[in-house]
């Protein structure tokens, strides 16, 4: 009978924990204070949205190095619309600016997925050539301008003053997830019992409600105590740590619970199986580089309504944040298995790294080889954990 | 009279290499039909053909006498043509239950996979060809070759095939679980599908089979009911090509071996 718990998300958990403790000890209790878990949860959004659609594109065994320049080029022009609007239209109310730029973003990760998938151009390549084409595209959308000021209501989906929902709200939030997910194990155990099935053992289902009803409240809690501006009101959940969890549901919705998800796990598994099965392997692929191409996009409205600007050296390296976080989470680069809980705390544990070096006064230099030494030593365990599992 | 599948004048070439060279094939509901051959003689090649699984050069193929166009897997699936593949295709990262249904999935509300009633579905069908399966929960990569044939073979029933392709169905096996595929070989019969069971093992074919096919060269050289043969003969044909190319009724040169 399964558990439920895949051992390495709880492993990740455990050592994130860890680091947490460690770096709060260094930072003389800066790093666990309110105000800096509430900028944590902020910061580790824009990798986050994008981890989880990195997952998928693993999986399938492909590999997406282009989505930092990407969410350069559609957040230049969600900017550029705002704050200028295109051949005299006018500004762009933010919604509509939105909407181009998530659809620019479907359009360039199709016509990459459509190398990849129909022209059968190695994802390396395509997308390598896609993080200099899409930085060069950055550059053009204003000639190397920085693009501001954005529409005052824009700036709360990026988190900042009047980015959260506040602490009502939050509460209610709060009790919502913790019931609709007790609602979900609940449904699981009764779909179960009807097909024959013996469910999870009743104590398992009821210690995993607990587990998330205590990660939530903690949360909220934490996101209440950090006040606004000279006022003794909590901030509550910010705005974008919402479509942070928004967008990785529904991903994860769509790859474990659709056939294009399915077909994405049996391609990363065995392609010629999934040829064999019928299953249009080209449609798929592409349909997975245009998910992350809108997931790139959707960083890019996070970004850019955190800085009130669109500058075209936004996500300059994010690629290896976001490849580091759906890799500490589990995923194989070999393929065929991943997790978007595990890009979730893979997001936050690199997310973490950064911020802790920051408030311990490393320098970008320093901050840089720890990221790329984690990111080597991350591949290294997946490598060495396929390794034991194939021998045995 | 007309047969359940019959395959006229197909030809496959791969660069230069003419795979499949002008088969003419034929297989009948309640037969299965043991296809033999060299390494190399287009038995696989034929087979794909057939499966959708590569595309024809030339030829046609007829299902109940009417003519069909096989252009992908999926098009043979929905004629009940089902393969079931030398290496075993299966999604090795996938459970039991998922590569049952492979591109066939089961759905509910909203498009959502009904994983419920697919992992009762493929209990049910697996414990019916195999009532020693237990792993339905894990990946597919930790089970014994016998055991993934097991779902392969419940796919096959689960979905109504007429035609089933067993590529080389034991070459993964040991002794007992070879016994086992016979049994359900003759079981699959006996329920009117048409199998073709592509081997280079003559005895399992002579235990198995109602007709003998032998490929050479990319051509169907011999044709014969399996009792109105002997291993000798059939050992002669694979190795020599029969005195006329049955399929042709053009003379083919023994060649020296
Ligand atoms: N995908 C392919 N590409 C190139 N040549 C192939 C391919 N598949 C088969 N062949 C060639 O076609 C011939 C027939 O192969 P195959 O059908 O696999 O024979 P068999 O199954 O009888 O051993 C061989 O010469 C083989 O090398
Ligand atoms: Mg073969």
């Amino acid at each position: 009978m399964q558990t439920g718990l895949d051992p390495r998300t709880l492993g990740l958990g455990i050592a994130g924990l860890g680091i947490w403790l460690l770096l709060d000890f260094a930072s003389d209790g800066l790093f666990l204070s309110p105000r800096n878990l509430y900028n944590l949860a902020v910061q580790s959004s824009v990798v986050g949205v994008m981890a989880s659609g990195m997952v998928l594109v693993i999986t399938a065994r492909h590999i997406d190095l282009s989505v930092g320049s990407v969410l350069a080029v559609t957040g230049m022009v969600i900017a550029l619309l705002q704050a200028e609007g295109v051949a005299g239209s006018g500004l762009w109310t933010w919604p509509a600016a939105v909407a181009v730029g998530l659809v620019a973003g479907a359009v360039i990760g199709a016509s990459q997925g459509w190398w990849v998938a129909y022209r059968a151009v190695p994802a390396f390549v395509v997308t390598l050539g896609g993080l200099l084409v899409f930085r060069g595209a950055a550059y053009l959308v204003a000639d190397g301008r920085t693009v501001a000021p954005l529409a005052a209501s824009f700036g709360a989906l990026g988190g900042g003053v009047a980015g959260s929902i506040g602490e009502t709200a939050s509460w209610w939030l709060g009790v919502a997830a913790i019931a609709g997910f007790a609602a979900v194990t609940a449904r699981a155990r009764t779909a179960e019992r009807r097909h024959g099935f013996a469910p999870r053992p009743r104590w398992l289902d009821a210690a995993r409600v607990a587990a998330v009803a205590l990660a939530v409240g903690g949360f909220v809690a934490v996101m209440n105590a950090y006040p606004r501006p000279q006022s003794d009101l909590g901030r509550g959940i910010p705005v974008p740590v919402l479509i942070w969890i928004a967008s990785a549901l529904v991903v994860a919705l769509l790859f474990r619970a659709t056939r294009f998800g399915r077909y994405v796990s049996a391609i990363g598994g065995n392609p010629q199986a999934a040829v064999r099965a019928g299953i249009d392997v080209r449609r798929v692929t592409l349909g997975v580089f245009a998910l992350m191409g809108v997931l790139a996009a959707l960083a890019a409205v996070i970004t850019t309504a955190r800085l009130g600007a669109g500058t075209n050296s936004m996500g300059t390296l994010a690629e290896l944040n976001v490849i580091a976080a759906a890799v500490i989470g589990g995923t194989s680069l070999a393929g065929g298995r991943g997790s978007i809980a595990g890009a979730a705390l893979g997001a936050v544990l690199m997310q973490s790294l950064e911020n802790g070096m920051v408030l311990l006064g490393a320098s970008s230099a320093v901050r840089q080889i720890a990221i790329g030494g984690v990111l080597v030593a991350a591949v290294w365990v997946d490598v060495a954990s396929r390794g034991r599992s194939e021998a045995a | 009279m007309t047969h359940l599948v019959e395959m006229t004048g197909v030809q496959k070439s791969f660069g230069g290499v003419h795979a499949v060279d002008g088969a003419n094939f034929h297989l009948d509901a309640g037969e299965v039909v043991g296809l033999l051959g060299h390494n190399g003689a287009g038995k696989s090649t034929l087979m794909a053909l057939l499966a959708g699984a590569l595309p024809l050069d030339a030829g046609s193929i007829r299902v109940d006498g009417r003519p069909v166009a096989i252009r992908s897997p999926r098009d043979a699936r929905r004629l009940g043509i089902e393969a079931l593949y030398q290496d075993l295709a299966l999604a090795d990262n996938l459970p039991a239950s998922a590569n049952l249904f492979l591109g066939r999935e089961l759905t509910g509300r909203f498009g959502l996979l009904d994983e419920a009633a697919m992992e009762r579905i493929t209990h049910e069908v697996v414990h019916r060809v195999n009532p020693a399966f237990r792993d339905f929960q894990g990946p597919v990569k930790s089970l014994s070759g016998g055991e993934r044939q097991s779902i392969a073979i419940g796919r096959a029933m689960h979905f109504e095939a007429r035609v089933l392709i067993l590529d080389e169905p034991t070459a993964a096996l040991g002794p007992a679980e070879t016994r086992e595929v016979g049994r359900l070989v003759g079981r699959l019969r006996d329920q009117g599908l048409g199998i073709v069971l592509v081997s280079h093992d003559l005895h399992d074919v002579f235990r198995l089979s109602d007709r003998v096919v032998v490929m050479k060269a990319g051509c169907i050289v011999a044709s014969r009911r399996t009792e109105d043969t002997h291993p000798d003969e059939v050992l002669e044909w694979i190795i020599a090509g029969a005195q006329r190319d049955a399929a042709r009724g053009t003379p083919v040169r023994p060649e020296s071996v």
